[in-house]
């Protein structure tokens, strides 16, 4: 017998969680201590190089990983404990596996002898997120934890991203086993993304690019995804091409919004010159999207002549929702580089120049106007001093999930990816502020900006604790109308202005609850005082909540209302006359 | 179609369904069963038959044998949808294939005398179907044969004393001599 005491990589279940999370390069870990988790816990007290941060709730710990995620492109890491730790990460994981966001959750479990006997604090953790997770794992021996780690690592962040959960019963915590470092046979053989797309496929999307007269790029969460060098290739794309390019609320920021080719966001509150693009196009290049019903409006009238081409990662997502002529799987920034490669070698640029005039009458609509006031604060007017005020800075903004997640879409002006969270797929209310903390810890030095509503914002306030325990200087910007305002939207277009329940009735002094917090706590109502108190904000080093009152009653346009195809946008009132912008008689607005 | 008020576009399908046998081979590991299941359910996709054995013991490999019906962008999905689960090596789509095998095995129980006992016997030879448990008033049958030599047979033993039957669902293979 080999005396095995003096081996390095034996050692307990705990140890060899942290150890893996060293070995992956984590720096940072989300987490909440119970019971189940213990043994991890105490690990974690005797090492310094991954730091843990102490949440107030595991829903909270899961946003701020998502946020984390998102800004860096490095997966987001969690622990919790047994039974309802696990329960509250539910809701971040369904979020992540909607917006492909990798992280990677530790769950504590009861002992292995216990689990089935409805033991305190169990839960079939395994379960329940097997639908809300790319993959889960309960490890039921010690000696198969090292594995299961790596794997989970791999499969959180290779193909298409997504969260996964390792369950750890505590026994095996507690018991003693070998480590290994990652290495290839941790991965089931069964898993393997491919990357590269087909070259006949990108030789066929090429010669439809390059025959074109009509095209538009539609891009989606999949490039930000993708990494840097994608968005890059997206951006020479367009150069090289010439052609218009629109972008999906999760695609913010691929291409600049300065940038000359940019017609906004496109689908149920996108810009009216991105729908009508969308609809009356001819070569549809679709870069990491999925065609999501907020995007196509009515399936059967969603951009009728067009053929369209669709890069994506996951076969899946191809012909889901619309059925598409050239589909590629691959990994969008390779895809793309094969693109440009052929498209430069064989194909010239387009002359596109009758679609962009015709682009630009749709343009001239100027969709995205509202009525100045000068007595009460209109939200875009508030999302674009912020805009204006914060612009050239090393700035990350988040959101929570309504009317303020779509103003800020439409008005903040992102130029660079990795900088935009928001809650796309799953639309969780909640998810801003500690998704602002998970990226403030990533970034210190950086300003980091939540954008949210008065109701968004309260479903995770504990978090302002974690952000003043970490002196992480976040920005809750809070547009307060004092409403679920998209709720009371649709219930004034569609359900005959019964107001029902969504009024936020007793809100809380949001300057008093700063400051209880130990933060700093902001009002203003009137226009010309929120200059002087976005500045202040800003220059703060410490948690603001700023309360920013605006018009209670302002609704969201433009807007794809139910039923409707992209050429059916309702515009705000305020939005020229069509025959002022286009003689034409085309526009059904 | 009337759009109800509703933050959700409505409408209505109207592409025929087909039926559609897909074999799925696995990682035999816990839960891989739960989750193709929970992918059907949690998707809306039908089940019509659902076979699953470990056919690799060394290799922990399991087949899954799943008849489903939808559309086909819907038989489309399905089969992506269960391509990129991590435990999942293959699937193939056997009724594409056009070449493959499909059989089922049922134990059908008839309990009847006289002349339908006699009947039930010889429906039984002709179906090629096994006697594997009798007594003076009662068969257990045992058949093979794909999913519509089973129903009928089924069928014609109702009016005879039809007791009880038990249907493995349908395992397919197929023709020639390359694996899927």
């Amino acid at each position: 017998m080999t005396d095995k005491s003096h081996d390095p990589n034996q050692m307990t279940g705990a140890a060899m969680i942290v150890r893996a999370l060293i070995d992956h390069g984590v720096q940072h870990l989300f987490g909440y201590p119970g019971g189940a988790v213990l043994p991890i816990y105490d690990e974690i007290f005797q090492q310094s190089e991954v730091e843990h941060i102490l949440v107030r709730h595991e829903q909270g710990a899961g946003h701020a990983a998502e946020g984390y995620a998102r800004s860096t492109g490095k997966p987001g890491v969690v622990l919790v404990t047994s039974g309802p730790g696990a329960t509250n990460m539910v809701t971040p994981l369904a979020d992540a596996l909607m917006d492909s966001i990798p992280l990677v959750c530790i769950t504590g479990q009861v002992p292995t002898h216990l689990i089935g006997n409805d033991a305190f604090q169990e839960c079939d953790t395994v379960g329940i997120t097997r639908p809300c997770t790319k993959h889960n794992w309960l490890v039921r021996n010690v000696n198969d934890l090292a594995k299961v780690l790596h794997e989970a690592f791999y499969v959180a962040t290779t193909g298409r991203p997504g969260p996964v959960v390792v369950d750890v019963p505590k026994d095996v915590q507690f018991a003693t086993g070998t480590y290994h470092p990652p290495r290839k046979s941790d991965v089931h053989i069964s898993y393997s993304p491919r990357v590269k797309g087909d070259a006949m496929q990108i030789r066929k999307a090429v010669a439809l690019l390059a025959g074109a007269k009509r095209p538009v790029i539609y891009s989606g969460g999949g490039v930000i995804n993708a990494g840097r060098e994608a968005s890059k290739l997206l951006r020479e794309l367009v150069e090289v091409t010439g052609f218009p390019i629109t972008s999906t609320l999760m695609g913010l920021g691929a291409y600049p919004a300065s940038g000359p080719n940019w017609l906004g966001m496109l689908g149920m509150h996108g810009t009216y010159e991105a729908n009508m693009t969308m609809h009356d196009c001819d070569v549809m290049l679709c870069v990491g999207a999925r065609f999501d019903d907020r995007i196509t409006g009515r399936t059967d009238a969603f951009s009728p002549n067009s053929k369209k081409i669709h890069i994506d990662i996951d076969p899946s997502s191809i012909n889901k929702n619309i059925r598409v002529d050239v589909p590629i799987i691959g990994d969008c920034g390779d895809v793309l580089a094969d693109i440009l490669q052929v498209f430069k070698a064989e194909a010239k640029k387009p002359d596109i120049k009758p679609w962009w005039q015709q682009i630009a009458t749709w343009r001239a609509r100027n969709s995205l106007a509202f009525k100045p006031n000068r007595d009460v604060i209109m939200p875009q007017y508030a999302i674009q001093r912020l805009f204006e005020l914060t612009r050239g800075r090393d700035t990350y903004i988040t959101t929570e999930v309504g009317q303020h997640q779509m103003w800020a879409a439409q008005f903040y002006g992102f130029e660079e990816p990795h900088r935009w969270m928001t809650s796309g797929g799953l639309g969780t209310m909640g998810y801003g502020l500690p998704a602002a903390i998970g990226v403030q810890v990533a970034h210190p030095d950086s300003l980091v900006i939540d954008i949210g509503g008065d109701a968004s914002v309260q479903m995770t306030m504990q978090e302002m604790s974690t952000a003043v325990q970490y002196e992480l200087p976040v920005k809750i910007f809070i547009l307060n109308n004092q409403y679920m305002g998209m709720v009371r939207q649709w219930q004034q277009l569609l359900h005959g202005n019964r107001l029902s329940h969504s009024y936020s009735e007793a809100l809380p002094d949001f300057v008093k609850l700063a400051e209880a917090y130990g933060g700093v706590g902001l009002q203003v109502s009137k226009p010309g005082d929120l200059d002087g108190a976005i500045k202040e904000m800003i220059s703060v080093k410490k948690p603001v909540l700023f309360d920013c009152r605006v018009a209670a009653l302002e609704n969201c346009f433009p807007m794809i209302p139910s039923g409707k195809a992209h050429n059916e946008m309702i515009l705000p009132a305020e939005a020229s006359d069509p025959a002022a912008a286009f003689a034409g008689g085309k526009a059904l607005v | 179609m009337n759009q109800p008020a509703s933050a959700y576009f409505l409408e209505d399908r109207h592409d025929p369904n087909e039926t559609h046998t897909l074999s799925v081979l696995v990682q035999n590991e816990p839960g891989v069963l739960a989750r193709v299941i929970g992918l059907f359910s949690g998707r809306g996709y039908n089940i019509e038959s659902l076979t699953v054995s470990e056919t690799e013991s060394q290799k922990h490999l399991s087949r899954i044998t799943i008849v489903t019906t939808g559309t086909p962008m819907v038989i489309q999905q399905i089969k992506h949808q269960l391509d990129r689960m991590i435990p999942v090596y293959r699937v193939v789509d056997m009724t594409l294939t056009k070449r493959a095998i499909e059989r089922e095995l049922a134990m059908v129980k008839v309990r009847s005398t006289g002349e339908p006992r006699v009947e039930a016997l010889r429906l039984a030879d002709a179906f090629r179907a096994r006697v594997i448990d009798a007594t003076t008033e009662s068969f257990v049958f045992e058949i093979t044969g794909n999913t519509d030599k089973i129903t009928q047979f089924i069928d014609l033993m109702r009016p005879l004393g039809l007791v009880e039957v038990a249907r493995t669902g349908v395992a397919a293979i197929g023709r020639g001599p390359e694996g899927m």
